[in-house]
């Protein structure tokens, strides 16, 4: 009887059936609305975009003109917060992944390191305000906001530089040794060059997040509107998810196309950081000498 | 004339596990010595003593001492704290198991250990990787290609490169890790005879990866069991009239 | 040519280990100066305030009651969205979709990762409000319903990339053996598969709470922002207001060193701290399992 019973299939299959149908639904729920969101930004948006739009301040209290002080403020940041952050971090995963030992201080420094990854985006702006804007009087300013940018991506650089450099088979340090070469030589000559494509791909994740975060700048760095491009790492600045805010929030009558047109641009840079990750990643993995 | 000279070597891991027990052996120099046992012998742990390669391990406990003549008849003791390691690995070459390759071309693998050193005047470097690839008989496989990724390579010529990068420092000792254990018969073969080339002008110590390769290149031999080293003697009195009787065994293919 | 060798390597070495302590230093610094300026409100608004239920600052009410609230019920309204649909894209990626799927999804889902909160929090009041409020009929679509939906979206990318890894790391020989056994591929994949990733889908769960406790601009955007107390199930079509978007929109108007100032700062504090207890749990529970693994395993 039981051997009866178990040959016969049908209940467990049909069951399978419908769980793998309810899978793919729930799958599908996941998918058509990223895609629905990046084509609507594109079609709305696109009407918008032009040489003017892309290169000339705004007018008429921004219902007109175009973004490209955004586009420099954005950029400015975004550089300068990987001058700052990307030393210090490469820094910091050199010594956990190649020096640290096995203590109490390695684990303090991971749990430092995890906590920072997990502080709100908003509390870094409440931070980098109290410290840098108004306690050592750096005004609201680029560098303010690239010095709270710097420290906020760089939990983010430190995990996935630190797994790259791992990833580097250990034979290798092994053999470096074995030849005379010192720890140092080992990680110049052998890892570091090794785990570049992996730290790359981290510094752009990394970057592209710095580019879209809006609390951070807030206080620190973002201003409403300037008449012109900032002088000065000491100068306030305009910057993309900044004026998108207030594009959307704050001005009343502000043609649609061109909130698209904003949001669209935002989200070119970002996505195109992400492909650019995805390539080194895929080349790196085909040239990979391991 | 001994090379190495080993006296009461003992040797604790941080797991507890005792991995060398009161070792005492002398090396000769320009000889092949093989130490040859079953797993977990000691024999991989003596050879990353004298090169001090240990040093990157767990190692709780280690006594004795292990004296490297220079060719004044200097001995110095590789296990002095004081010791420059860097220096020592220049004198004492390794190859280990698996053909380990650095992710570089053919000519920056024999030029690494060099460099490192400080050397680079370029022909010194050149002929450095010349005079190491003949004595490990691949230079006319590769000659045209030096500049080709050494990961390109196949197992067997791999690992005689790994051999010629540890000749590219005209090193005193070469410890040889089970270095044929991937190799099809051929390229062992090929390894088998640059070892007898090779000791006229080196000390090789090798441990075997089967007891018919310990038997075809050894002029000394020891063999080990867990820690232990039983007993010692020139390769054709070890082999076909061992004394102790777990040797026999060993060699007869009893256990292991 | 050693000499100048060893010293470079010196300095190089102490920079390096500079470098690895500064995280330490980074984090107590937020720390300190958050408490600095935070626990200084303690001083001077009494605590009865903190625990009343109106937010009004410019008429001296601090009640933090309303904005906890706010913050709890979108984290709430959010996690259930997020983690069954979550989970489910999870299983599916790593364990049913063929293989073109699986590299169109997770490209997809990273992209999803990286769409800022200002872009969704704008599609939020342009596009997802109106139809709500059309749908539902109420005032505007601003509510905690909108803000959960789209705060989803964002802790989405975030469960399914972890939870997807965890899965993915659990060893064929697992699903070999229970095949193997007779089971459909469904029964390995609930009884085998998903239990041996516990640890690493909680870890997932628990991030993606994380980060919705701490978003700012898409909450500021589409919750409303009325400091309301909870009242019953359909509170859940009203505005909210949380503490993110508390400090966020009051924090440009504020003078420095004023009582809203401080009491803007001690919020920080309790964000602050949500975060690292969330964060070391996660951590703790990731350690703790891997410690017995790897006992059984050695």
């Amino acid at each position: 009887m039981i051997r009866e019973f178990l040959s016969k299939p049908s209940s467990r299959y049909s069951i399978q059936r419908l769980g793998f149908v309810m899978l793919t639904l729930i799958a599908v729920i996941t998918v058509v609305p990223i895609i629905a969101i990046i084509v609507h930004i594109f079609m709305q948006g696109m009407a918008a975009i032009s040489w003017e739009f892309l290169t000339s301040f705004p007018r008429d209290g921004m219902q007109a003109g175009g973004i490209f002080p955004a586009i420099v403020g954005t950029f400015f940041l975004t550089l300068g917060t990987a001058i700052l952050s990307i030393p210090i971090s490469i820094g910091a995963a050199i010594y956990l992944a190649e020096y640290a030992p096995d203590n109490r201080w390695t684990r303090a420094i991971r749990i430092a390191i995890i906590n920072l990854a997990g502080i709100p985006s908003v509390v870094y702006g409440l931070f980098g305000l109290g410290l840098f804007v108004i306690f050592l009087n750096i005004g609201t300013s680029i560098f303010a906001g690239c010095l709270t940018l710097s420290i906020m991506t760089l939990p983010i650089f430190i995990s996935t530089s630190e797994g790259a450099l791992k990833s580097v088979p250990h034979s290798f340090r092994v053999v470096s040794i074995s030849l005379g070469a010192t720890r140092w030589q080992t990680i110049r000559r052998i890892v570091l060059p090794q785990a570049l494509p992996g730290i790359l791909t981290g510094v752009i994740l990394g970057l592209e997040r710095a580019v879209g975060e809006t609390a951070p700048i807030l206080f620190t760095a973002a201003a409403f509107f300037l008449p012109q491009l900032p002088n000065s790492p000491f100068d306030p600045t305009m910057a993309l998810p900044y004026h998108l805010f207030v594009i959307s929030t704050q001005v009343p009558g502000m043609p649609i196309d061109m909130q698209y047109g904003t949001a669209l641009v935002l989200l070119t840079f970002i996505i195109g950081m992400n492909i650019l990750a995805t390539i080194i990643r895929s080349r790196a993995r085909a040239r990979r000498q391991w | 004339m001994d090379k190495i000279i080993i006296e009461n070597l003992s040797l604790i891991y941080s797991d507890g596990a005792e991995s060398l027990k009161n070792v005492s052996l002398n090396i000769p120099v320009n000889t092949i010595t093989v130490l040859f046992g079953p797993a977990g012998g000691g024999k991989s742990t003596l050879l990353r003593v004298i090169n001090r390669l240990n040093d990157l391990a767990d190692v709780t406990q280690i006594s004795g001492n292990v004296l490297l003549a220079d060719n004044t008849l200097k001995f110095t003791n590789v296990l002095d704290p004081q010791l420059d390691v860097i220096a020592l690995r220049r004198r004492v070459g390794m190859v280990f198991a698996r053909p380990i390759v650095l992710p570089l071309s053919i000519h920056d693998n024999l030029t690494y250990g060099l460099e490192m050193a400080g050397e680079n005047d370029k022909m010194r470097l050149n002929e450095a990787v010349e005079r190491s690839l003949q004595q490990a008989a691949l230079w006319d496989e590769v000659k045209d290609r030096l500049d080709d990724p050494a990961a390109d390579l196949s197992g067997g010529q791999q690992q005689r490169l790994c051999l010629a990068r540890s000749l590219a420092f005209e090193p005193e000792v070469i410890l040889l890790d089970e270095p044929t254990s991937g190799l099809d018969p051929i390229s062992t073969g090929k390894v088998e005879s640059s070892l007898q080339e090779l000791k006229k002008l080196y000390t090789i110590v090798l441990v075997p990866h089967s007891v018919q390769q310990a038997a075809r290149t050894a002029d000394f031999a020891a063999f080990f069991l867990q820690g232990e080293m039983i007993e010692y003697g020139p390769g054709e009195t070890i082999f076909i009239n061992p004394r102790d009787e777990r040797t026999t065994s060993y060699i007869e293919g009893r256990f292991g | 040519m050693q000499e100048s060798q060893n010293w470079s390597e010196f300095i190089i070495t102490r920079l390096i280990k500079i470098a690895g302590y500064s995280a330490i230093v980074f984090v107590g610094a937020i720390f300190f100066f958050l408490l600095k300026e935070g626990l200084y409100a303690l001083t001077e608004v009494q605590f009865s305030t903190f625990i009343s239920d109106r937010w009004y600052p410019i008429e001296g009410y601090y009640g933090l009651l309303p904005l906890l609230e706010g913050s709890l019920i979108v984290t709430i309204g959010a996690t259930l969205i997020a983690v069954p649909i979550g989970l489910g894209t999870a299983v599916f990626i790593a364990e049913v979709a063929p293989r073109w799927a699986r590299d169109v999804l997770k490209p997809l889902v990273e992209v999803l990762g990286g769409i800022p909160s200002v872009v969704l929090g704008f599609l939020g009041i342009l596009v997802f409000a109106p139809y709500l409020r059309v749908l539902f009929n109420l005032p505007t679509g601003l509510s905690a319903f909108t803000g959960s939906v789209l705060l989803a979206a964002m802790s989405l990318p975030t469960i399914v990339s972890i939870a997807e890894d965890a899965l993915d790391t659990v060893p064929r020989s697992y699903r070999n053996a229970s095949l193997a056994l007779g089971a459909t591929e469904w029964q390995t994949i609930w009884n085998v598969t998903v239990p041996a990733a516990r640890s690493g889908i909680v870890t997932a769960v628990m991030l993606g709470i994380g980060r919705t406790i701490g978003e700012t601009m898409t909450v500021m955007m589409v919750t409303g922002n009325a400091g309301v107390l909870f009242k019953g199930v359909k509170s859940f079509f009203n505005p909210v207001r949380t503490m993110t978007a508390t400090i966020a929109a009051e924090m440009g108007e504020v003078a420095t060193g004023s009582i809203h100032y401080h009491v803007l700062f001690f919020i920080g504090i309790l964000l602050f701290m949500f975060s690292l207890a969330i964060n070391i749990t996660a951590y703790a529970v990731v350690n703790r399992k891997r410690k017995r693994s790897e006992r059984i395993l050695s």
